[in-house]
């Protein structure tokens, strides 16, 4: 099949037809509702579920339910839209059941605006709803990274029983690049038969809850549930480097979008000479610690700045991988704002004090 | 090598479907290319604008805040974008819109009365269409025949052949205006 020109978020839409999903639940919000849009016509092409609900609150508890019940299951927001159903989130993965959630996230907090930000960093990789959970924390940067990182998503998800949220920024939902859905396929599915709620003529019940009052029966959980995310950090850390072969002297950390503004500001610093390079995590839970300690510990490397659209939250996992053994800078945008390659190549300069500063 | 367009006017001029197309063209010819709209909180009938890069290579940022080539449909367009033009690029204007150019000189302007040619052929809405014709014409950012194949692709499934005549029959004329010098160059 030939590529298609297509917007991030129909391409979403289109990757989770691919992966198999069955079921997705919405409520609209900018800038994502593309992804509804989109499925709303194709779901019923291929005999799955499209509810748009009357909340996030519903939507969410929704995919509990689905997903409870077996079924392959997902649905995508944006920053307000995610808060809301942060609650199922925290339910979903105390749980163990695997599910889906998208969020293209818009700049806040608050209401805030709808133009493209990464403040939910610190809310998609920490929690965000309550308890002692983990999601599994993807991040792409661009439309055909997008695509094949939704098809994993799917497969994570039931790997390890545990829901897995992609986060893209409002760019990434809304610009169109060509995409190759070629080769891709569902990934297997998870046999859920010993769990699921299907209904119970003929056998035990199956009951799916969160509530476990004994303090020694939540522990064993709770050490089970730490065990499943120990093994994330060791099998799905994933990020890619960029010129940082040659013994460069800076080396520049982002993701998403803020990573490709860097690639560029890279490249036009290496024409002048100056050796930069770039480090962008893929997986921001798990965090790829080692990789980028060993990146940032090459002798060559005098400094280290994180590049994010947001006011610093990458950086606190930046800070702790390094464990203070080089300098460590920052340089944010926020309001919707996405920094420009001549901003981020200023500061580079300004960094190894060859030119004229920054912001 | 990569080069860059920023298409912008108002809300129903079509200037999103313009870079699309031109997007489209991009890829036809086996290039990296990448799309992006201005989704700010715009009104109805307010502005719109996007811009289309094509690459031989990975495309890094998305956002060009200094594009090599702008066209202008309206004038609020012109006086966001008009600075904006890389030194040495191509400013096009839509001159049945805007009647003042850019006080620049370091740039290229060229005129196009996209609303008058598209008026005269009574095709007024597709005056999108009529400044793709120029734009490829002038800047040769995509190859005329690759553009003229992906609007056969494009507006050829539609109402038996006869949006993809009317749809050629502006962006000909489009291409007409640049090539034989309608589309002058000021100053």
């Amino acid at each position: 099949m030939a590529k298609k020109l297509m917007k991030g978020n129909e391409a979403i839409g289109e990757a989770a037809i691919v992966a198999g999903a069955q079921a997705y639940f919405c409520y609209p919000i900018t800038p994502q509702t593309e992804v509804a849009e989109y499925l709303a016509k194709r779901m019923p092409e291929v005999g799955g579920v499209f509810v748009q609900a009357e909340s996030e609150l519903a939507a969410s508890q929704m995919i509990f339910g689905a997903a409870a019940a077996g079924a392959r299951v997902f649905t995508t927001s944006s920053s307000p839209g995610i808060s809301l159903m942060s609650e199922a989130m925290s339910y979903i993965a105390a749980a163990e059941l695997p599910a889906v959630f998208i969020n293209i996230i818009r700049c806040g907090p608050g209401l805030g605006g709808i133009l493209p930000s990464q403040g939910d960093y610190l809310q998609a990789t920490k929690g965000g709803g309550h308890g002692d959970y983990r999601f599994l924390v993807l991040a792409p940067s661009t439309i055909q990274e997008t695509v094949d990182l939704t098809i994993e998503a799917f497969r994570l998800a039931d790997k390890y029983r545990n829901p897995v949220m992609l986060i893209g920024d409002g760019l990434i939902g809304q610009m169109m690049e060509p995409v190759d859905f070629e080769g891709r396929t569902a990934p297997p599915r998870l046999d859920t038969s010993g769990w699921a709620t299907t209904g119970c003529a003929g056998r035990e019940p199956h009951i799916v809850k969160t509530l476990f009052l004994d303090p020694n029966v939540l522990e064993q959980r709770n050490r089970k549930m730490r065990d499943k995310y120990e093994q994330m950090k060791r099998e799905e850390v994933r990020f890619e480097t960029y010129l940082c072969d040659d013994a460069p002297e800076l080396l520049v950390a982002a993701y998403g979008t803020t990573a490709r503004v860097v690639r560029t500001a890279v490249d036009r610093l290496r024409e002048e000479g100056v050796k930069v390079g770039m480090f962008r995590p893929i997986s921001v839970f798990p965090f790829p610690d080692e990789p980028l300690r060993q990146q940032a510990l090459v002798p060559s490397v005098k400094a280290v700045l994180v590049v994010e659209m947001s006011m610093g939250q990458m950086l606190e996992d930046v800070e702790r991988a390094l464990q203070g053994r080089r300098p460590l800078h920052f340089f944010g945008r926020g309001g919707g704002n996405v920094p420009a390659p001549e901003e981020l190549v200023r500061e580079c300069r300004r960094l190894l004090g060859n030119g004229q500063g920054g912001r | 090598m990569q080069r860059e367009v920023t298409f912008a006017g108002f809300g129903g001029q079509g200037i999103m479907t313009a870079g699309k197309l031109l997007a489209l063209a991009g890829m036809a010819e086996g290039k990296e290319v990448a799309w992006i709209p201005s989704y700010g909180p715009e009104m109805r009938g307010g502005t719109a604008y996007c811009t289309v890069v094509i690459a031989d290579r990975l495309i890094g940022s998305p956002i060009v805040n200094d594009p090599e080539n702008v066209f202008v449909f309206n004038r609020p367009s012109l006086e966001k974008f008009g600075p904006r033009v890389r030194p040495g690029g191509v400013l096009l204007i839509n001159s049945s819109l805007i009647d003042v150019r850019s006080d620049r000189q370091d740039i290229v302007q060229v005129c196009v009365p996209c609303n008058d040619i598209a008026n005269a052929l009574k095709n007024g809405r597709s005056i999108n269409l009529v400044g793709l014709g120029a734009f490829v014409a002038r800047t040769g950012m995509v190859g005329l025949d690759t553009q003229r194949a992906v609007l056969e692709r494009e507006f050829g499934k539609k109402g038996k052949g006869e949006a993809l005549r009317a749809a050629s029959e502006v962006f000909e004329a489009g291409v007409r205006a640049v090539l034989e010098g309608q589309g002058a160059k000021t100053p």
